[in-house]
């Protein structure tokens, strides 16, 4: 394992999208810097510009008019880089299978820019906190 | 030939870059740990900062197709050297007592440096966040530079006129009333210039989605971490030896009482960064021109009193 692959693993720096979802996820995701779960003792950390992030935690169906921020946000993150698909409905659209404003799950919007990147998949509606971090864990322990 | 050595042994490895990045790290770390504390949660290892920079140092540097591509890589080059240079002279003065005349001069102006190294830097990346952090930056060193430099004029009236820093080292102007308020403006002061909480407006993140640095990554981005990480040493380590004394004039200890006011400066920091909102750009500037504006003034006409009826405490 080269030297730049095990310190991402130390210390990923988070950039949370929401690509129009209802706040659920977004809200369990905020619950994982909060005291019961503090996932800055593994060196996550939320940051605020796509320039700094390791990791994209993609919530939401995404939507029509979300779908060409989210494949700039992805062109922007500085690689290499993880997506996460946060929840039911950016796994899979989830309810809003079908209607009108959809325009595909994440992975579908990220592949057309990149067909190699690294996408994990944390389904649930919102999944719970431990779930998350055992998404990350998995995805990180792949790379 | 030796000593051209020594000179390069002096700015690159001890008091120099190595030691003082290494420091500068670790003091990165008691502020993430002591906030993890405050908030109740438990905090990051200790090897946390180095991680960073090392990941970092790894990835990919995006330069915007806007930017001015050379002015973009050259600005937090400049700000490293500048705070290198700083904490190079602040050691050396402490180490061997030699220095020259005038020095807390150069100081000030050196501490200027990684201000202008961020406003250079982010303004030219094209970006409109940051453009925003720049405007707000450039009021920002407006309005903390004048108390700052108040703040030393009153030191240089307590200790007599001396204008070098290891004379000055050799009294301890914060134990009389003009140079205690003197040393709480400067407090601010340096908080402003570090970018913690309350000032920390030309960063802002969930506003301003990180500001100055928005559009740096990779190895740059890392050389901004190391920079505010040296800044974090050299910073408190001048309100020591400005103000309190320095390491060398208490008999018996000297170093484990240096290294005890250093890390109070930087837990006095550290718990101001942690109870206290963020504040707007004006009430920034109206805080620091008119409220200390008005106490240094005060302090400077106690001092000058004290200075001329030689009454100590005043």
């Amino acid at each position: 394992m080269s030297w730049k692959i095990w310190s991402l693993k130390k210390s990923v720096w988070v950039f949370h999208v929401n690509t129009g979802a209802c706040n659920n996820c977004d809200i369990e995701i905020v619950n994982l810097l909060t005291p019961r779960y503090d996932v800055e003792r593994f060196g996550i950390k939320l940051v605020g510009s796509p320039r700094h992030a390791d990791a994209l935690l993609v919530t939401g169906v995404v939507t029509a008019q979300a779908a060409p921020r989210l494949r700039e946000l992805y062109r922007q993150t500085s690689k290499p880089c993880v997506v996460f698909a946060m929840g039911a409905c950016a796994c899979q659209t989830g309810i809003f299978n079908g209607a009108y404003h959809v325009v595909g799950p994440v992975d579908k919007i990220i592949r057309e820019v990149d067909p190699n990147a690294i996408i994990a998949y944390v389904p649930g509606c919102p999944p719970k906190p431990e779930a998350m971090i055992s998404g990350v864990v998995k995805a990180l322990s792949i790379l | 030939m030796t000593e051209a050595l020594q000179n390069i042994f002096w700015i690159l490895v001890f008091p120099g870059f190595v030691f003082t990045i290494v420091l500068g790290l670790v003091a990165c770390w008691i502020v993430r740990k002591v906030s993890a504390l405050v908030q109740w949660r438990v905090g990051p290892p200790l090897f946390q900062p180095f991680y960073d920079v090392m990941k970092l140092m790894g990835k990919e540097t995006l330069i915007p197709q806007d930017g001015q591509r050379a002015v973009f890589i050259a600005a937090p080059i400049v700000g490293l050297a500048g705070v290198l240079l700083l904490s190079t002279m602040l050691w050396r003065t402490t180490i061997t007592q030699n220095d020259f005349v005038g020095d807390i001069i150069v100081a000030i102006y050196l501490m200027i440096l990684p201000s202008l190294a961020l406003i250079l830097g982010s303004s030219a990346s094209a970006s409109p966040h940051a453009s925003i952090g720049t405007s707000r930056e450039m009021k920002l060193v407006m309005g903390y530079e004048l108390p700052l430099v108040l703040a030393f004029i009153i030191v240089i009236i307590k200790t007599g006129g001396q204008l070098s820093l290891a004379e000055i080292t050799k009294f301890t102007p914060a134990l009389s009333i003009s140079g205690m308020l003197a040393f709480l403006v400067s407090l601010l002061c340096i908080q402003a210039k570090l970018g913690f909480v309350p000032f920390d407006i030309a960063e802002s993140e969930t506003e301003i989605a990180s500001g100055l640095i928005m559009e740096y990554s990779g190895p740059l981005l890392a050389v901004w971490k190391m920079m505010q990480a040296m800044m974090l040493v050299a910073l408190p380590l001048f309100l020591v030896m400005v103000f309190l004394g320095g390491f060398g004039t208490t008999a018996g200890w000297p170093l484990v009482w240096g290294i005890g006011k250093y890390v109070l400066v930087l837990v006095l920091i550290i718990l101001i960064k942690n109870t206290n909102p963020r504040v707007r750009i004006d009430q920034a500037m109206k805080f620091f021109w008119v409220y200390c504006g008005i106490a240094l003034a005060i302090a400077i006409i106690l001092a000058s009193i004290g200075s001329y009826y030689d009454i100590n405490w005043l």
